[in-house]
């Protein structure tokens, strides 16, 4: 029996002012990590940008299912210059307080997140999604200002700790996606 | 002179300034997480132009002070992308119109003087009860608003993604705000109102650890430099609102202070925590 759709994308095409990428079609189902793979300007964002409302969509459907809750981390989270929040504050926002963070990240609590290098605060933000209680991750570009280390240790994270959460990756790297996707889809202008 | 102090004339002053210091400092740390600092000067001023236009239309003067810095709120709740040039020329409008409007009658010209003094002493009831009421529905509101207003500040998309709207909480506190600030800007004066919601923001923005501390500090800075500018104006017989912002200024030193501290400390040059698990970078 194949599990239940959580995100249904059909023949969508979106943009700005005028459409950027499409016509795409893919359904997102429950547990299962997919990646949306294409080159740089393929629209990648743009097509997560219209789930989250922030792009519009000039043709096709998008669907989610009802009662889900979504947690979308940016390819550039918003980072004040000067910030007085600690790592623990930004995580207990969405709740992912509640789970037992790796130790990459737990080492990243205390502080206050203006004094976190740009990769830490990164893995920071993306561990506020994966620990949130959301049904479905949008992760747009998470391995953008990571190093190596911090790349592996965020596969590890979604193949290991996080498995069975239902995730849409964007990324350009074709090796992260093939790391951590059980499907992708190719994404482009 | 410090008799005066206890003098029952001074009471009423004294409590309204101490529940609105803490509730302006806080509601200041919330327009600073938003980059909004700059409205709390610009509230202020077209809430001291709104007071004003109230007295030469016989109308009552926080009511003005009230409906023209909401007014404000809700022009640039309308605008797509609201910043400090949009504050800036509210100021100027706010300043412009305040002179103008108190050119037409003699109460109203001292009505706008007194707003730029800043006077306390001359506080009522009204301002004891808009204190009142502003510390408990602040308290209340707190815990709802807080959530949102970060959730917005650092996870901009959660709302729109997830179908929640936003305008709710943007609007409850811009309304917030615009009444602390025209009961403040009516209670304190101008400058004094906007030093109060600027100041302890700042410098607990710049030393404090975590968001609960942030909130803390700002509170308790404003209500120590509140108490601190009470006695001395009352003592030296000097207008409260100036001697409330010098303090203020001087209490700014502290965030340089804590600065100082942190550069000079040996431990605070590798500020950052270690970017990576240690066996993983034995590996490179």
């Amino acid at each position: 029996m194949k599990s239940e759709a959580l995100l249904r994308c059909h023949g969508v095409v979106a943009g700005y002012e005028h459409p950027v990428v499409g016509p795409v079609t893919f359904e997102l189902f429950r547990g299962e990590v997919l990646g949306l793979l294409g080159s740089n300007g393929a629209g990648k964002s743009t097509l997560i940008k219209a789930i989250t409302g922030h792009a519009r969509i000039f043709r096709g459907r998008l669907e989610t299912a009802p009662g889900i809750e979504l947690a979308h981390h940016r390819q550039q989270p918003v980072r004040p210059a000067e910030c007085p929040l600690s790592g623990h504050d930004l995580v207990t926002l969405t709740g992912a307080s509640r789970q037992t963070p790796p130790p990459q990240i737990a080492r990243l609590l205390d502080g206050r997140v203006d004094q976190l290098s740009g990769g830490q605060f990164q893995i920071l933000q993306i561990w506020a999604c994966l620990g949130s209680g959301a049904e479905v991750v949008l992760l747009d570009e998470p391995t953008n200002n990571l190093d190596p280390a911090t790349v592996e240790a965020l596969v590890n994270l979604i193949r290991k700790d996080q498995a069975g959460r239902t995730i849409l990756v964007v990324s350009h790297e074709a090796s992260f996606i093939d790391a951590i996707c059980s499907r992708v889809v190719s994404v482009s202008a | 002179m410090l008799e005066l102090l206890f003098d029952p004339l001074f009471r009423l002053p004294f409590i309204t300034g101490l529940l609105l210091a803490p509730v302006a400092a806080i509601a200041g740390v919330y327009l600073r997480l938003r980059e909004e600092w700059l409205a709390a000067l610009a509230y202020a001023q077209v809430a001291a132009a709104g007071a004003v236009v109230a007295v030469v239309l016989h109308a009552p003067v926080m009511l003005g002070a009230l409906a023209a810095a909401g007014l404000v709120a809700t022009v640039k709740g309308l605008l797509a992308n609201p910043g400090n040039h949009h504050f800036v020329i509210f100021i100027l409008l706010g300043w412009g119109v305040a002179l103008v409007a108190g050119s037409f009658s003699a109460h109203g010209e001292m009505v706008g003087q007194s707003l730029m003094d800043g006077q306390l002493y001359f506080t009522g009831q009204a301002h004891l009860l808009g204190a009142l009421a502003l510390l408990v529905i602040g308290t209340l509101c707190m815990s709802w608003l807080s959530q949102r207003l970060l959730m917005d500040r650092f996870f901009p998309d959660y709302f729109s993604a997830n179908g929640i709207p936003a305008w709710r909480h943007r609007v409850a506190f811009d309304w917030l705000v615009v009444a602390i600030v025209a009961v403040a800007t009516t209670a304190f004066g101008v400058m004094a109102a906007f030093a109060l919601l600027f100041i302890p923001a700042w410098v607990a923005w710049g030393v404090a650890q975590g968001w609960r501390n942030v909130l803390i500090i700002a509170a308790g800075l404003a209500v120590v430099a509140y108490v601190i500018a009470f006695v001395v104006a009352v003592a030296v017989d000097q207008p409260f609102g100036p001697m409330l912002v010098l303090i203020l200024c001087a209490t700014a030193l502290l965030r340089f202070a804590r600065r100082g501290v942190r550069s000079a400390s040996p431990s605070a040059a590798p500020a950052r925590a270690p970017s990576v698990a240690p066996e993983a970078a034995h590996r490179k």
